[in-house]
């Protein structure tokens, strides 16, 4: 820990000034309007403009329209105009962010690409960063989720210290979900993912919806290998010896095809969304297409 | 024996038999799959190979393979082209083996051949006896005994960092010999030495006496003394060889530091000889340690650099700087130390404490009438370099004919040309005679001088003139006086009677003075009386690698003067403060064998096939390697390996950065430049507000910028720009790291950045403002402490009065650099002394802009509140511009000029006072 503490700081440092250039062309996101409009629940989370809630937003001048009763009488004895009190909007919108940190993330098939936890991380940050300029609240799934700006720097910190998982894949832990909350999911998918079909039964119970990201790499999404090769998972568990790897290219396709088809009908079922992101594509692409899904 | 082969160890070659056997191992195993990390293996899991391909070894990878195992064997057995087979002798043998810095270069192979013979001797029983003949006392005569008794001690000689040296007497040294016919052999190192004909007629005369001549030519490099020092190399052959000079460079790693090119050959008896001028710049040539003949690994191809290659220590005597600091422009002194500290080590002190360092060099900055002047002209006697320098206080001595050390008799009061009472322009140097001391320096056009103190004429004072002005009068004069000289500059040192101090041609003129100074002669008479003894410091063995001394006697000054011995090897010898250096290197002379059978160069021993096999099996190997990686990596990426491999990638050569156009032309002219933000409404108006601020600027003052400029911090260079305006966005990008440090560098260069959040409209009333952004993009910046501009801060007057700084919008502050603390207003005057010096950076957030921008027609750009107190706020934003732009040219220049009547009414008072 001795050794991480000095490298994190560092890490989130840089991990933070590209998802700023990443989510920089993106106004701020609020997620929209028709899950607003749901909301029943106060919640303690301003979204920086007046309307209902608790806290003191601003005194403005009374305008026409403003009824009597709006007329903060104490404010408006100290001068000779009347103001009225607003009050700051708040919503109780929160969402959560969960990023696979099983060793099959940290694979790149070539030195130039970056490896795909590191896209993940860019994407989970550039995302939050978006949204905490909208006000929302935005924490990482189970941790608490906080507003303002200095939670951008607290997620670069926690999202950098994430420490792989032993095996290959690993699964968001099941009792983080909470109404009232969107979920964004980057993983890899190609571990079994079975956990991914309980979480969206759970999350469609409690009314969770969110978004699931499939991100690979190149080398995944084409399979460009032939000959004799002996294919090792990153943490060892899984080998698979083949003499010809050309031959094996269609029926890999085929599975990884069904494999999406899988998810984006079980997504599409719950009220989520399924997108998938290669790393050799920018990261904006993939961001405004969360951007969109989130907002729209 | 195999035709002309012989091999040492032929059992070896029975390992061949096994070569068939590894043929159907390596056959039988084909290479390992290659092997890939993939995450997607999952999706793998239960697939079957549709063509399962079988692989084997190819069979030319395993005759690559068998191949290298092959040459290995063969390697081993030790096979020899043509190997000698000894002839039979009888009779004692003796080996004379050279052991001076001469035998170095091919030491391994004399002792083999030394080997060689003494393992001969040993095979046919004949007794032997070594004589190493590198100059150190043979105790009795030579014991003469079983050969391989010997080897040991053969073994373990090495050469000395000295020349080959015999005893003087042969005859005692040779009174053992057993009976019978001796036979000598003598390795020799090709040179002529003390004693050596004397041992050879002895030795041809007990028996025949062979001779091994070098293998090589050889070389040895040494340094002549003198007022240049210069070095000699001599060679036994006619080839140019460069000489390196070596030393620490300004990281303090050894390394090479220049390469001298010798010049051309004299031939006499066989040697030739090359000087090598060491013509290097001082900076260079006094962090030499050695110089060394390229390519040669021996002492006398090393020559170590000591105080005689060395800087000068000069004495620097003038007024003491007790004026303050921000004077010392006008002090003598400080020119002269400017000058000289970077080649030179410097003493400053009283005349009688510089004297006690024994200096060779003393410049004397219009001092007369010394107290010292006797010990100063024993001292310059000795050979010291005495360097004057005229001055007001030297034109109005009035012994000023009786002072002594001057080269020339001076004319009290000297002339003042060109000055507003007198004719005539300021002169300017004439060009330097040819064959003078300043020879090859151009006296720059713009150096010209105004006054000087004027030599009396007289018959020798044409040939003591080193420079002269363009009327002839002289400019610097020297003297020889006893060994040493005196130089006298008839200007001051510093820029008062001429710009000379100030032009690089007066740093010149004083490192071609101080290269004339003797380092030597008074020191070495210092030497007997009061250093009787050397301490050796580092010391060459004898292939010339420096190592410290360790168990050396002190060696007394007369033995060091006979060069290097066995009881003094070369190296660095220290007393006190001062270094010598003893070098091997010296005149060669070639010996001559009469009587003697010389043997032919190279024809003794068989050749060697050993190094070529295995040389062979390295290479077989590593096309092996290539060729696995070939099939591993399927085809491309094996290639491309080897194409790697093989191809030395040439590197792109470093162009020059493109440089903006914009920036060159702003480097001549003052130009306003801008941050480019992105946003092109932003940019096209800041273009456009500098233009107008451009405008008025021409107009109204003496500042008359050229078009502004437009600034991309990651690209741009800034240093050539004084005033940067920087508006706030929101979707501006993140400067660099590289254009941070380039922004903090100009900020601290003086630099202003103005950086406008432009929501003056909006700050302060709660609702988003630039004001984030703004501490995003400045956190990394130098910024010092800032306070709103103070009532009384010279931006409110530096061109026009200002209470307010309105742009576009107004009533909000502007911050700067916050006062310091302790500022007080001094009395009368109605403002305090703030900052000495321009404040880095000003934030507002008027939109100044917008304000100042003006169309392609020269029409306002944008309007400013309504009708004519709209136009009134426009003219104040100018005025504002223009009171900016004043304090970012000038800095606090007008908060001086508050003491204009302080300092005449100073003036009146001294008057008064005065005579």
């Amino acid at each position: 820990m001795t050794q991480g503490s000095s490298a994190v700081p560092r890490a989130s440092i840089a991990l933070r000034a590209r998802a700023q250039t990443t989510s920089a062309h993106l106004p701020a996101l609020i997620i929209s309007a028709q899950r607003l409009a749901a909301m029943v629940a106060p919640g303690a989370h301003g979204l920086r403009r007046n309307g209902p809630g608790e806290d003191f937003w601003q005194y403005r001048p009374a305008s026409q329209g403003d009824s009597a009763r709006a007329i903060d009488w104490r404010r408006s004895a100290r001068s000779d105009a009347q103001y009225v009190r607003d009050r700051e909007a708040q919503s109780a919108q929160v969402v959560g962010l969960w990023v696979s940190s099983g060793q099959g993330m940290d694979y790149a098939g070539a030195a130039s690409r970056p490896t795909k936890a590191d896209r993940a991380h860019l994407l989970a940050l550039a995302l939050a960063m978006v949204l905490l300029r909208g006000g929302e609240k935005v924490g990482l799934l189970g941790q608490p989720a906080r507003a303002g700006r200095a939670q951008a720097d607290r997620l670069a910190e926690q999202i950098v210290a994430l420490r792989p998982a032993g095996a290959d894949g690993d699964a968001p832990p099941d009792d983080a979900l909470r109404p009232n909350q969107r979920l964004v999911i980057l993983s890899d998918f190609m571990d079994d993912p079975a956990w991914a079909d309980r979480l969206l039964t759970r999350a469609a119970g409690m009314g969770v919806t969110g978004v699931l990201m499939q991100v690979l790499d190149p080398d995944e999404e084409t399979f460009p290998y032939h000959g004799a090769v002996l294919f090792r998972s990153l943490s060892g568990a899984i080998r698979h010896d083949s003499r010809d790897a050309g031959g094996l290219r269609d029926a890999y396709l085929a599975r990884l095809a069904e494999r999406r088809d899988w998810l984006r009908s079980r997504t599409t079922g719950a009220g989520w969304h399924f997108g998938h992101h290669s790393t050799d594509q920018s990261p904006a692409v993939a961001l405004s297409w969360l951007y969109q899904v989130l907002a729209g | 024996m195999l035709g002309p082969i012989g091999f040492a160890a032929p059992w070896v070659l029975v390992a061949l038999i096994a070569l068939p056997v590894l043929w159907v191992i390596l056959r039988a195993m084909p290479p390992a799959p290659r092997q890939v990390s993939f995450p997607g293996v999952a999706l793998l899991r239960g697939l079957i190979d549709r063509v399962p391909i079988a692989r084997r070894t190819p069979w030319w990878l395993l005759l690559l393979r068998l191949a290298a195992v092959a040459a290995m064997i063969l390697a081993f057995a030790g096979p020899q082209w043509r190997p000698t087979v000894a002839a039979g002798q009888d009779g004692p043998l003796l080996v004379v083996l050279d052991a001076g810095w001469a035998a170095a270069p091919d030491w391994p192979a004399r002792l083999t051949r030394a080997e060689a013979a003494m393992n001969d001797a040993a095979a046919t029983g004949r007794p032997a006896a070594l004589m190493l003949a590198d100059g150190r006392p043979v105790a009795g005569a030579l014991a003469f005994a079983p050969a391989d008794t010997l080897l040991a001690r053969l073994r373990a000689a090495q050469p000395a960092p000295w020349p080959t040296g015999l005893p003087d007497d042969p005859a005692p040294a040779l009174e053992a010999v057993p009976e019978g016919q001796l036979q000598t052999l003598w390795i020799s190192d090709g040179l002529d030495h003390p004693n050596r004909a004397a041992w050879l007629a002895a030795l041809a005369e007990r028996g025949s006496v062979t001779v091994v001549p070098p293998s090589r030519s050889l070389r040895s490099l040494s340094l002549r003394a003198g007022d240049t020092p210069s070095l000699t190399l001599a060679a036994t052959d006619d080839a140019a060889y460069t000489v390196l000079a070596i030393g620490p460079d300004p990281q303090g790693v050894e390394r090479e530091l220049a390469r001298l090119t010798p010049g051309d050959p004299a031939t006499a008896d066989g040697i030739s000889t090359r000087p090598v001028a060491i013509d290097l710049p001082p900076e260079l040539r006094n962090r030499i340690t050695r110089f060394q003949i390229e390519g040669d690994s021996h002492a006398g191809a090393v020559v170590l650099a000591d105080d005689r290659v060395k800087r000068r220590k000069v004495g620097l005597v003038g007024d003491a700087d007790h004026q303050a600091e921000g004077q010392e422009l006008l002090s003598q002194l400080h020119y002269l130390r400017r000058a000289l500290n970077p080649t030179t080590d410097l003493v400053e002190g009283s005349l009688g404490d510089v004297l006690n360092t024994a200096p060779d060099v003393i410049v004397l900055a219009d001092r007369v009438d010394l107290a010292e002047a006797d010990d100063l002209t024993a001292w310059v006697e000795e050979g010291g370099l005495l360097v004057r320098f005229a001055g007001p206080r030297m034109a109005a001595y009035e012994n000023l004919h009786l002072e002594p050390l001057i080269p020339v008799a001076l004319r009290q009061g000297g002339r003042d040309i060109g000055g507003a009472l007198s004719w005539g322009d300021p002169r300017a140097i004439a060009p330097f005679a040819p064959d003078g001391i300043f020879a090859g320096l151009t006296p720059p056009d713009e150096v010209a001088v105004r006054a000087q103190l004027m030599a009396q004429p007289a018959p020798d004072l044409a040939d003591r003139t080193l420079a002269a002005l363009s009327d002839n009068t002289p400019l610097v004069t020297r003297a020889r006086i006893g060994q040493g000289q005196v130089v006298l500059f008839h200007v001051t040192a510093n820029a008062e009677w001429s710009n000379l101090p100030i032009s690089g041609l007066f740093v010149e003129m004083l490192d071609r003075l101080v290269e004339t100074a003797r380092v030597s002669p008074a020191e070495q008479a210092a030497d007997d009386r009061e250093q009787p003894f050397w301490t050796a410091e580092t010391v060459l063995d004898g292939f010339g690698r420096a190592s410290p001394a360790e168990g050396l006697a002190p060696v007394a000054a007369a033995d060091l003067a006979l060069g290097p011995g066995p009881e003094r090897p070369a190296g660095i010898y220290a007393a006190g403060e001062r270094r010598v250096a003893l070098n091997a290197g010296a005149p060669m002379a070639l010996a001559d064998w009469p009587g003697a059978t010389v043997e032919a160069v190279g024809g003794a021993a068989g050749r060697d096939l050993r190094g070529p096999l295995l040389a062979l099996a390295a290479l077989l190997l590593a096309l092996d390697a290539l060729g696995s990686a070939l099939i591993a990596r399927g085809g491309r990426a094996g290639i491309a390996a080897a194409l790697a491999l093989l191809l030395v990638q040439p590197v792109p050569p470093a162009g020059a950065q493109d440089l903006n156009p914009d920036l060159i032309r702003a480097a001549n002219d003052v130009a306003l430049a801008y941050v480019i933000t992105g946003d092109d409404r932003v940019d096209e108006a800041s273009g456009e507000g500098l233009r107008g601020l451009s405008a008025v600027l021409r107009q109204r003052t003496s500042v008359e910028p050229g078009e502004p400029v437009a600034i991309d911090l990651d690209r741009d260079d800034l240093s050539v720009l004084t005033f940067l305006y920087w508006p706030i966005t929101e979707a501006q990008p993140l400067p660099s790291p590289q254009a941070y440090v380039r922004l903090n560098a100009f900020m601290r260069s003086g630099g202003m950045i103005l950086f406008d959040t432009r929501d003056g409209d909006i700050a302060g009333i709660g609702g988003p403002d630039m004001s984030q952004t703004l501490q995003t993009l400045a956190a990394p910046l130098d910024i010092p402490p800032l306070a709103p501009v103070p009532d009384d801060h010279v931006l409110t007057r530096s061109f026009y009065l200002l209470s307010d700084f309105p742009g576009r919008w107004q009533g909000n502050p502007v911050w700067l650099e916050a006062p310091p603390a302790g500022a007080e207003a001094a009395e009368g005057v109605p403002f305090r002394q703030l900052n000495d010096g321009v404040s880095p950076v000003v934030i507002g957030g008027n939109n100044w802009a917008e304000a100042w921008a003006v169309d392609d027609t020269g029409f306002a750009a944008y309007p400013i509140g309504r009708g004519w107190e709209g136009e009134q706020q426009r003219e104040l934003a100018f005025r504002f511009g223009v009171n900016l732009m004043m304090y970012v040219l000038t800095g606090n220049y007008k908060s001086d000029q508050v003491h204009v009547p302080a300092l005449l009414d100073r003036m009146r008072t001294e008057e008064t006072l005065g005579p």
